[in-house]
């Protein structure tokens, strides 16, 4: 199918160069997508079997339903990290990063690449989640746009993070240590499994710093038409991290930083 | 005129405090097969790294067909093809797909394939071309290695130890295919610890030694320059008279070499040796190669 599009010979550059991230996931696909789809049924069995009698966050809205936007956001999130990062940290490892460098690739076009893949994997991990938690509960969408806003925005926010850990670690625990010490207590302690509402005042505040806290209560506003804090906050803190980390990834890709001494 | 295939203008480069390169100037013409030899840590590798954009040069600047390296990369890089030293490959994909892959970053597309099936069939590859590359064993690993660096028919070729730990066979093939693609119009540049390769390809050779350039001619005036001919006597256990020890090469066990530069000075060396009455018990002329250049000019560095 992706050769039969035609395709002008100035983008065939950076198009290659995302054809084969996107090969690189979709030949794992085991791996890299039925994996993570396969862990957030598991929570969402898991903490609707227990939780779904007990805990009601938003009037009228079951805790099955309120966790599933949650989940998806932060599997998209966590899947957009990891292709960029582990595709990054493997050619690194393996060598095989100097045939990419060797190239007229240009620091934007490498950075586009990376960040479509990244993007796309999320996206399609994401979908998967939600197409099999239909089969669950009867999913509700106020606001599509919204939710592919967030979806959007939070895949590209958490790729190019990807990118910038990728190109800064050099070993693989390196990496694991970006993996366990920060995207995982975020994405944890981002409101995925409850409302921050429901927490001290001083854990509010603390949630707030948090930038996965507005990702997922973005998508989650989407889906339900309210949320923790306004909509239009939340993508505009999501939007303004996602810039901020784009400027960072292009500074580093253009300066050569740790990829050409 | 022609712009160079390679010009490389005081380029100096700093890891820290070692002086890994001291003011290299070179240039290297369209269509010549160049060798650049010398012992590890001469700095070969760190040029050819500044000459394909994976090192940055602290002065000087390298161009590509008058392109500049750092400034006009894309333009530089379009027409350079670099065979990294280290044995590197992409697990995930077989030799075809990564070979239009690395077409595919230059900006070619479907009516590149002609080419990919001649670099695989002059390669030797054509049977593996839809095998994974992990599957592949050392030496196709290394044919596919260089088959990508090809893969956009890039008119200037640089080969970073191509040969290290490759069987003969396979060298074999392998230069015969580097001979096609120079007598195409390709200029090659070589590096390599096998000197009798760079005698045999090579019409003019660098040599480097600690980071500087300590000759630089065309392969016949080098061997002619450097060594010429030599001749090994054995004449025991004597001391020679004064007038042969400047043509004195090696001292070993009665065994002593001499380099000449011209076939009358065997008749000087015999004379001389007629006057001191020593006998000579054997003795050998032989040609000099170019590991005799390279011993005498970068000594024990080697």
């Amino acid at each position: 199918m992706m050769e039969s599009i035609k395709i002008n010979a100035s983008i065939r550059g950076p198009w290659t160069l995302l054809k084969k991230e996107l090969l690189r996931f979709w030949r794992v696909a085991f791996q890299t997508v039925a994996a993570p789809v396969i862990t957030a049924l598991l929570y969402l069995l898991i903490f609707s079997h227990v939780l779904d009698k007990q805990v009601q966050v938003y009037d009228k809205v079951p805790y099955t339903a309120f966790l599933i936007p949650g989940l998806i956001m932060m599997s998209v999130l966590q899947n957009a990290f990891a292709n960029s990062s582990s595709s990054l940290i493997q050619s690194k490892v393996m060598g095989n990063l100097v045939f990419v460098l060797l190239t007229p690739l240009t620091h934007l076009q490498f950075f586009a690449a990376f960040l479509f893949a990244a993007i796309i994997r999320g996206l399609v991990v994401g979908l998967c989640i939600f197409l099999v938690a239909m089969w669950f509960v009867d999913i509700h969408m106020a606001n599509p746009w919204l939710i592919i806003a967030f979806a959007l925005l939070g895949s590209a926010l958490l790729g190019t993070f990807g990118i910038i850990a990728g190109i800064w670690a050099d070993r693989f625990d390196q990496m694991a240590a970006f993996q366990n010490f920060i995207i995982m207590p975020l994405s944890f302690l981002s409101g995925v499994f409850y409302s921050i509402h429901s927490l001290p005042p001083f854990w509010q505040k603390a949630s707030q710093l948090n930038p996965f806290f507005y990702m997922i209560d973005g998508f989650r506003y989407g889906f339900f038409g309210k949320g923790d804090v306004s909509p239009l906050i939340s993508l505009s803190v999501v939007g303004l991290s996602f810039l901020v980390l784009a400027w960072i990834t292009l500074k580093m890709l253009k300066s050569g930083y740790k990829l050409r001494t | 005129m022609t712009s160079p295939a390679i010009k490389i203008n005081g380029v100096h480069k700093y890891f820290g405090s070692l002086h890994a390169l001291k003011g290299v100037d070179l240039t290297i013409e369209q269509g010549e097969f160049f060798a650049l030899l010398g012992p590890n840590g001469a700095g070969k590798s760190t040029l050819i790294n500044i000459l394909a954009g994976l090192i940055k040069p602290s002065a000087g600047n390298i161009a590509v067909m008058d392109f500049d390296v750092v400034h006009q990369y894309q333009q530089a890089r379009q027409l350079l093809g670099v065979v990294p030293q280290e044995l590197v490959f992409d697990p995930f994909f077989n030799v075809r797909e990564m070979l239009r892959f690395q077409a595919g970053y230059f900006g070619r597309g479907p009516e590149n394939d002609p080419w990919i099936d001649e670099i695989l069939e002059g390669l030797g590859l054509t049977d593996k071309a839809n095998t994974n590359m992990r599957k592949l064993s050392g030496g196709m690993k290394r044919r596919a290695l260089i088959a990508q660096a090809l893969a956009h028919k890039p008119p200037v070729i640089v080969l970073d130890e191509p040969t290290a730990g490759v069987d003969v066979e396979l060298r074999q093939m392998l230069w015969e295919f580097i001979k096609k693609l120079n007598r195409a119009g390709h200029t090659i540049i070589l590096t390599t610890h096998y000197l009798e390769e760079a005698e045999a390809l090579c019409s003019r050779v660098a040599m480097m030694k600690q980071g500087e350039i300590v000759a630089l001619d065309s392969t016949s005036n080098l061997l002619n320059k450097f060594a010429g001919k030599q001749l090994r006597l054995s004449l025991g256990k004597v001391t020679l008279p004064q007038g042969l020890l400047p043509m004195l090469r090696v001292q070993d066990n009665g065994i002593f070499t001499f380099a000449l530069s011209d076939m009358e000075q065997i008749e000087m060396v015999l004379s001389g040796l007629r006057a001191a009455n020593i006998k000579v018990l054997d003795m050998q002329l032989s040609e000099a190669d170019l590991e005799d250049v390279f011993l005498s000019l970068v000594g024990n560095h080697s």
